[in-house]
């Protein structure tokens, strides 16, 4: 899975926020997800996250993502 | 199984389901959140999910959280290891759990199995 292929995923889920997608180890598997949106405001760190993973939900679910770090941020 | 995962979930101070057990963790994301919990003090209910495909599976289905390590504080989702480790830098993690736990803050770490 390219880091391209899961930024459109996130890009589509977050239209015109800062998303930043970064292969960890270069092997296509273990990422580091940074997404800053105004839609994480005044949401629990659990909501926030949940957003982020039903935006992959197909790549988490199909086992491309063999593991994930997650960060977010609102624009405030 | 899924009553298992429920009742520890439900029962337990603080619960991580993980890769591995704290004595052999399998994974780094796991032992992050281990460690997170284990400097802030928690007495940690550790779950194994690696041996039976069926636990993960039902503890997703429970939670709608769909990687592992999950964290639960009295029965609440806490997160996985990004959030715990946040949580940790800014002091709402021992916050939450002395809030929920009180005194119970000082237990002994477990491990306990599902089948």
């Amino acid at each position: 899975m390219a880091v391209r292929t899961l930024a459109e995923l996130l890009e589509a889920a977050f239209p015109g926020d800062e998303v930043l997608v970064e292969d960890r180890t270069g092997g296509g598997d273990h990422f580091q997800v940074t997404v800053v949106s105004p839609r994480f405001e005044g949401l629990s760190l659990v909501e926030q996250h949940r957003l982020v993973y039903d935006a992959l939900a197909a790549p988490l679910t199909d086992g491309t993502i063999h593991e994930l770090r997650i960060s977010t941020k609102g624009t405030e | 199984m899924r009553d298992q995962i429920k009742d520890v979930i439900e029962t337990s101070d603080v619960a991580l389901f993980m890769k591995g057990t704290p004595q052999f963790v399998m994974c780094g994301n796991s032992q992050r959140a281990l460690e997170a919990l284990r400097r802030a003090g928690a007495p940690v209910t550790a779950v194994d999910i690696l041996p039976d495909p069926r636990i993960r599976q039902e503890l997703s289905a429970l939670s709608g959280w769909p990687t592992i390590p999950q964290v639960f504080v009295r029965g609440e989702l806490i997160g996985g290891a990004d959030i715990v480790e946040e949580l940790e830098r800014s002091g709402e993690l021992e916050r939450t759990l002395r809030e929920k736990l009180g005194d119970e803050l000082i237990g002994e770490e477990r491990v306990v199995a599902v089948a």
